[in-house]
């Protein structure tokens, strides 16, 4: 088979990719830019710009941000204590600190309902030791934890796959050329990582920007993302084209971050994680 | 030694924070009392009301169903069009890939609603719903496997082959194939995990009465926390444990065959 | 090859599409039914099903505006719907209800008649609706971490002793009910004044609350994780249960008092099966099944006949008259008026 009959392998896949790619797109589009009438209109994605949705984005991105901060600040060091375990086991323990990623999502956000509910588990301990209760459920602050608690595993994997294609030969030979620590780690390490770094940040920001159920389970009714603006447009007050223009906003936002982001990356995506 | 015990120290606190709040279900899933602080006793209560609950159960095999066939015909459909792209010239290439990357990379409630919003215009949401807009956000982690190793492949061995009387399919299966197998191998797998702990896709796609265990979790949660929930978190768990320790070890064997086959 | 891999796939579509055609075709012997959280034992539905040979498809929501939603997307047809009386007041005015062929049920004089007198205010020939359960909506409490005589008014859910301990509804209407009772309003005003008042009031409790839930109150309650919640009588009555140390009232300057019901709407495909699951349901050992279940007061007149003394004098699940003389029954609203609670409420929950 020559080259370019092998092409039309692709042709299911290029109707998939019309049919429930491009046609939902399309369709989200369509009930964005009409109004619930019918005429054509751009209310629904100014509507961003009310208090009410300019504060649940703000709250967003302030959430995402911190989370994504927080997940960077703890796997970076992380992912460089892991690559350089000299240690038959290296793999195993790698897969010890991304095991909870295969436990069900939604479990791991009960799991901090449990811990947090006033007379949860951690609140129990701080009484029995005399400190006082830590009163977080249902606020923003539960939420962050929950988000690095679910999404940190997503940073830890690329900075550590990135840690550990960089030879341990280029390291050995800066050193004997009398490099110390910090260069070395300004001028190789980190340099070689970036890639690592900007996918992670990726895969925790969008998510976490978007996430509607965290917020929903831990948030009390309290803590309003723009996720939840969304959902409740289109589950509750049954405004689909409301809902569907916050969507372009938001779909605005997250292609807008990655593409800040992928100016640096060269790998694409997910694609190097695993 | 002072920065080794630091280092030390670190993963200890990471690993605790990863797997804290894992313990504390696990504990509470044998504890005899509905309290979610005091010890009533060891039970296994729980476990045995878990596998009469039809609700978890029916989600249970719906998620397995829904994963397995999602990740497979994500597989086969996935590889056959990196098959194609890897022969396409660059601009249809450019064209495909960066469609690929619209599920990928958007966002999972705007990917669920949109598909959402297809459906209820064109049919009636059910399990098919649910089964394509899992296909759909699978394909592209098959493709991105899949595609590297293409590339790596040598296409004169392929066509050597043609030349010399082999037909397009027995020259796929002996050189391609066995070149391109671990991306397919691993495309799988990612498109599984993806499936599996799927939340936002699934939600706004599902018919009436289906349910996934994501699914079903946040409905159950919304309603109040049933102890049976810590039962089937430990449960999950060590399932996951599991199946990463045969596939880590599988694979490093393997690995290790390879080796002394090449040394 | 190419032909070979074009056939799997053509065919992998067709059977892709087949199962798709296949759950939303009518011809099978199924009954999708609509109904709110925690509201029927899936004991009943099991069964019901062994009994019939239909496959149920059972489905929830959370709040009645979320029933509303649901049904109106089109994107699954619904057989049976369960909801409250406002909201099929408003469905039936749209004319999105089938008449209920009351001629094949056998049970159906298990109900007592006054509550089909009471469904006349939103059904008034009694033709699209079968009640399931009754109740109040008022304070669930318990009584280690509060002041009793504080729970007679609502006041208690402005009342700064009682912060970060009160949980408040995470539903329009309930929510606004409180408030607007709490200053001596109707609870289906449309007057803006008042409204905002209301919604003033509203957002200055905002910091006294623990969190806004629905179905996961009680739950709450049961836990000992906050002092007092808006609920309904039945999830109290439930609570009660459980945690000894929980009570209920329905503060003096009056409440709701609600009627949830059964009806078929107009995407109702197997409507032989979803009168005889209603028929089954006016059962009295299957009433007995899901009064256990949900804890609210039932019109089924022969189970709480053979109920025992006790539960029948119990005031939280079966509402005395004189609780009863001060609550009223929502109304539905026009569709200005919903949009401004929608908005209101929409204000309220994203002010910090």
């Amino acid at each position: 088979m020559n080259k370019f009959k092998r092409q039309f392998l692709a042709g299911p896949y290029l109707i998939w990719i019309i049919g429930f790619i491009l046609l939902p797109i399309i369709m989200i589009l369509y009930y964005a830019l009409t109004s619930q009438g019918g005429e054509l209109t751009l209310t629904n994605i100014l509507a961003i710009g009310t208090p009410i949705h300019r504060k649940a984005l703000f709250l967003s991105l302030k959430l995402a941000f911190i989370c994504t901060a927080i997940c960077l600040v703890l796997s970076y060091p992380l992912a460089m204590i892991l690559s350089n375990l000299r240690n038959k086991r290296q793999n195993l323990i790698v897969f010890i600190f991304i095991l909870p990623m295969w436990m069900n999502f939604m479990l791991r956000i009960l799991a901090w309902k449990m811990l947090l509910s006033n007379n949860g588990v951690i609140n129990t301990v701080l009484e029995s030791v005399g400190l006082p209760p830590l009163d977080i459920l249902n606020t923003p602050t539960a939420v962050v934890f929950c988000m690095v608690y679910d999404f940190l595993p997503f940073m830890i994997l690329p900075i550590y796959n990135s840690m550990a294609r960089i030879g341990k030969d280029i390291i050995e030979a800066a050193r004997d050329l009398g490099a110390g620590s910090f260069t070395i780690f300004f001028k190789i390490i980190l340099p070689l990582t970036l890639s690592g770094v900007v996918s992670g940040i990726i895969m925790v920001f969008v998510p976490a920007l978007t996430s509607f159920a965290i917020s929903d389970l831990l948030g009390g009714g309290k803590v309003l993302l723009i996720g939840n603006v969304i959902e409740q447009a289109f589950m509750q007050e049954y405004n689909w084209n409301l809902g569907s223009g916050l969507s372009i906003v938001l779909m605005i936002f997250v292609i807008a971050s990655m593409a800040l982001m992928s100016a640096h990356d060269n790998e694409g995506g997910g694609a190097g994680v695993w | 030694m002072v920065k080794k015990s630091a280092e030390r120290m670190y993963l200890v606190l990471i690993f605790l924070f990863l797997y804290l709040p894992i313990a504390v279900l696990i504990v509470l899933s044998f504890n005899n009392s509905k309290s979610r602080v005091v010890w009533g006793g060891f039970t296994l209560k729980w476990y045995q009301q878990l596998f009469h609950n039809n609700t978890i159960k029916a989600a249970f095999t719906t998620t397995i169903f829904i994963t397995l066939v999602s990740a497979l015909l994500a597989t086969l459909l996935g590889t056959l069009a990196a098959l194609g792209i890897h022969a396409m010239k660059s601009k249809k290439q450019a064209i495909m890939l960066g469609a690929t990357n619209i599920p990928l990379l958007n966002a999972d409630i705007v990917t669920g609603l949109s598909m959402m919003l297809l459906f209820v215009r064109f049919t009636k949401l059910g399990m098919s719903t649910v089964l394509i807009a899992h296909i759909t956000f699978n394909i592209p982690y098959v493709i991105l496997n899949v595609l590297p190793k293409l590339r790596q492949c040598s296409q004169n061995t392929y066509e050597a082959a043609l030349d010399l009387g082999a037909t397009p399919l027995y020259a796929f299966r002996k050189i391609i194939w066995p070149q391109i197998r671990p991306g397919v191998f691993s495309g799988a797998l990612m498109a599984m995990t993806m499936s599996l702990d799927d939340f936002s896709v699934t939600y706004f796609t599902k018919g009436a009465g289906i349910n996934t265990l994501s699914t079903m979790i946040y409905t159950e949660m919304r309603k109040g926390i049933i102890p049976e929930m810590y039962a089937l978190s430990t449960i999950l768990f060590f399932i996951a444990l599991l199946l990463l320790l045969v596939m880590n070890f599988g694979s490093s064997r393997k690995e290790k065959l390879v080796k002394e086959r090449i040394g | 090859m190419k032909k070979r891999i074009a056939a799997l796939f053509t065919i992998l579509f067709a059977v892709c599409f087949f199962t798709g055609c296949g759950d939303s075709g009518s011809d099978e012997n199924t009954l999708t039914v609509l109904n709110y959280g925690k509201y029927l034992d899936p004991k009943a539905i099991e069964m019901f099903e062994e009994e019939t040979g239909i496959q149920v498809e059972y489905e929830e929501y959370i709040t009645p505006e979320n029933m509303y939603t649901k049904y109106k997307a089109g994107s699954i047809d619904y057989d049976l719907i369960c909801t409250s009386d406002y909201m099929i007041e408003k469905l039936i005015q749209e004319g999105e209800i089938l008449e209920i062929n009351f001629d094949g049920f056998s049970n159906l004089s298990n109900l007592d008649s006054t509550y089909f007198e009471f469904s006349k205010s939103f059904d008034p020939e009694n033709k699209y609706t079968v009640p399931y359960f009754f109740g109040t909506v008022g304070i669930l409490y318990n009584k280690n971490m509060v002041d009793e005589e504080d729970m007679q008014s609502w006041d208690c859910l402005w009342n700064e002793k009682y912060k970060d301990q009160i949980i408040m509804a995470d539903s329009v209407r309930d929510s606004f009910m409180a408030a607007l009772k709490y200053k001596g309003y109707s609870l289906n005003t449309t007057e803006e004044n008042q409204l905002l008042e209301a919604q003033e009031i509203l957002i200055q409790q905002k910091p006294l609350v623990y969190s806004y839930l629905v179905d996961e109150a009680q739950d709450e309650m049961i836990g000992e994780n906050a002092a007092l919640a808006l609920v309904y009588s039945g999830e109290a009555g439930y609570a009660i249960e459980l945690n000894e140390n929980l009570a209920y009232s329905v503060p003096k300057e009056g409440s709701n008092m609600w009627i949830d019901s059964w009806f078929l709407p107009k995407t109702c495909k197997h409507q032989e099966n979803a009168e005889k699951f209603l028929d089954f349901l006016c059962r009295k050992e299957i009433a007995a099944m899901n009064f256990e279940y949900v804890y609210y007061a039932t019109p089924n007149k022969a189970l709480v006949e053979s109920l025992e003394e006790e539960l029948q004098n119990n005031t939280t699940i079966f509402p005395p008259k004189e609780v009863l003389d001060r609550c009223e029954v929502l109304k539905t609203l026009d569709e200005t008026a919903t949009a401004k609670y929608n908005e209101l409420w929409k204000e309220i929950k994203s002010t910090d």
